[in-house]
């Protein structure tokens, strides 16, 4: 499975994406990989803005079909906007998930310097293409 | 390795996720599960099931002996060409497996088993068939597949000659034609009207590929799962299993007590229990407000725990979260379901989820 990794953003080991823009806001949403991963998205549980987090913290929960994955921040920061769109349109993850698909935005001081680059994330991502090879761990299905 | 159906190398041609299950290289899907589902639900799906165990017995007279004996639901019920959906027991009134059994006729009889319960179904069947002189073989010479679908008859006409396409349609529900070495049975496991058919596993690519030109969308065990639970169907191994009755799961319904000098095994516990009353139920459950269920999440009524589901979804159909509980018998009509530690509300409904005409 070959999947996205756009150069200019940075990302986490858990497969955020992370864009800096400016005023020292960042947008935040999870990779092309790791909606492959999942499969089709069901339901996105939004935080509300406001909410004050830090780097690692589970601030939001994507459902697919298969399995329900947190979104962890990637940096320190306030929720400043999450993407009502999601609410109806999960599938925005999957259809475009560095564009119309975002999760949320994030205002920070943080340096972005410590995140992943793109050719530090494809490595991961490489490792767990092979690793996928085995089994599911949500088994049971059918017949 | 894994074991591989004889439809493996066009799952590869396709693209498909692969998943183990069972010890099998089975595929999840194509691409999407999603549109899978929905293509079934609106068109004509197909999937391949040859992982399924299928074990004949060609004797019909001892074979229909055993079988009074073996199955909680009674084959005395059936006549050549019908199908009966049954669980097999244990002497407690706990589920070995699920199964459909075909009345062949002068053929005999085909079970059609589940492929993670194989080896633990043919041990259970194996002395008790001995004992009641029944012969019977594992068909590993058959794949099967499953069209399913509103469209699906339609479609048919790519891989059936004309007669044999009327006698399919003619036959109904839960009903099975066999014509020219082929077995194609009026069952699934999705809720719509569609076929199951057992071609030889020699046959069974081209008959896959004639359906696939003819537009039948291949569709994976994800979709599978989707479509039996909103068709409010058990699965084994979540829903029931060897710890639970058909009593408690919600299959009460399969249960032959008629005629009462019929000794099936189980039944003792089983008048046992319902002479006590069952104290569970299977119901399900449908979400009030946005989110997915899944299983193992626990079931309130207020302050109250009163269970847990047993298989839990995202219904494409409905857009909602949908689930089978097994709960405390006597529930009411709502409940709520902790999901990452909130509780959100649900109706109680008695399945199936979506309703599809006969």
């Amino acid at each position: 499975m070959s999947s996205t990794i756009p150069s200019e953003l940075r990302y986490t080991e858990t497969h955020e994406w992370v864009r800096s823009q400016e005023d020292g806001i960042v947008t935040v949403g999870i990779t092309d990989h790791a909606q492959h991963l999942l499969g089709d998205l069901v339901f996105v549980e939004l935080p509300e803005a406001g909410r004050v987090v830090t780097a690692a913290e589970g601030c939001a929960v994507v459902e697919s079909v298969k399995a329900a994955s947190d979104v962890y921040s990637p940096v320190d920061g306030v929720i400043v906007e999450v993407n009502e769109l999601l609410a109806d349109n999960p599938e925005l993850i999957n259809e475009d998930p560095y564009e119309e698909g975002w999760i949320l935005r994030i205002k920070t001081s943080a340096n972005l310097e410590g995140l992943l680059d793109a050719a530090a994330y494809e490595l991961i991502a490489i490792d767990e293409d092979e690793d996928e090879e085995g089994s599911l761990t949500n088994a049971k299905l059918a017949g | 390795m894994a074991k591989r159906t004889p439809l493996y190398p066009c799952h590869l041609a396709l693209g498909a996720k692969l998943v183990d299950f069972g010890g099998w290289d089975m595929p999840l899907h194509y691409g999407s599960q999603l549109k899978e589902h929905h293509q079934v639900r609106n068109a004509a799906g197909m999937f391949d099931v040859s992982h399924m165990t299928i074990v004949d017995f060609p004797d019909p007279d001892p074979t229909r002996v055993l079988l009074r004996y073996l199955l909680a639901n009674d084959v005395a019920r059936l006549y050549p060409g019908k199908a009966l959906y049954t669980c097999m027991l244990n002497d407690s009134g706990g589920v070995i497996d699920d199964l459909i059994v075909y009345d062949r006729g002068d053929n005999g009889y085909r079970l059609v088993l589940n492929a993670a319960t194989r080896d633990k179904d043919l041990a259970w069947i194996a002395p008790r068939a001995e004992r009641f002189n029944a012969a019977w073989r594992e068909r590993h010479d058959l794949a099967m597949l499953a069209v399913q679908g509103p469209e699906a008859l339609a479609k048919l006409e790519a891989v059936l000659d004309a007669p044999t396409l009327q006698a399919v349609r003619a036959s109904g529900r839960f009903h099975a034609v066999e014509s020219g070495g082929a077995f194609i049975a009026r069952t699934g496991y999705t809720g719509e009207d569609g076929v199951e058919i057992m071609p030889s596993v020699q046959d069974a690519p081209a008959l896959w590929n004639r359906l696939l030109d003819a537009g039948v969308a291949p569709c994976g065990l994800g979709a599978r799962d989707t479509l039996r639970l909103e068709a409010g169907m058990s699965l084994y191994g979540s829903d029931m299993d060897e710890t639970t009755t058909p009593l408690v799961s919600g299959l009460g319904w399969t249960v032959a007590w008629q005629p009462p000098e019929r000794d099936f095994v189980g039944r003792a516990a089983l008048e046992q229990q319902r002479a006590a009353g069952a104290p569970q139920t299977l119901v399900g459950l449908v979400l009030e407000e946005r989110g997915v269920l899944r299983s193992h999440q626990t079931v309130h009524d207020g302050d109250r725990e009163i269970g847990f589901t047993t298989s839990g979804a995202f219904s494409p159909t409905l857009n909602r979260g949908i689930a089978l509980a097994r709960v405390l018998a006597g529930v009411g009509d709502r409940c709520q379901i902790e999901v990452r530690s909130k509780r959100l509300s649900a109706q109680v409904i008695k399945p199936p989820f979506v309703l599809r005409p006969a």
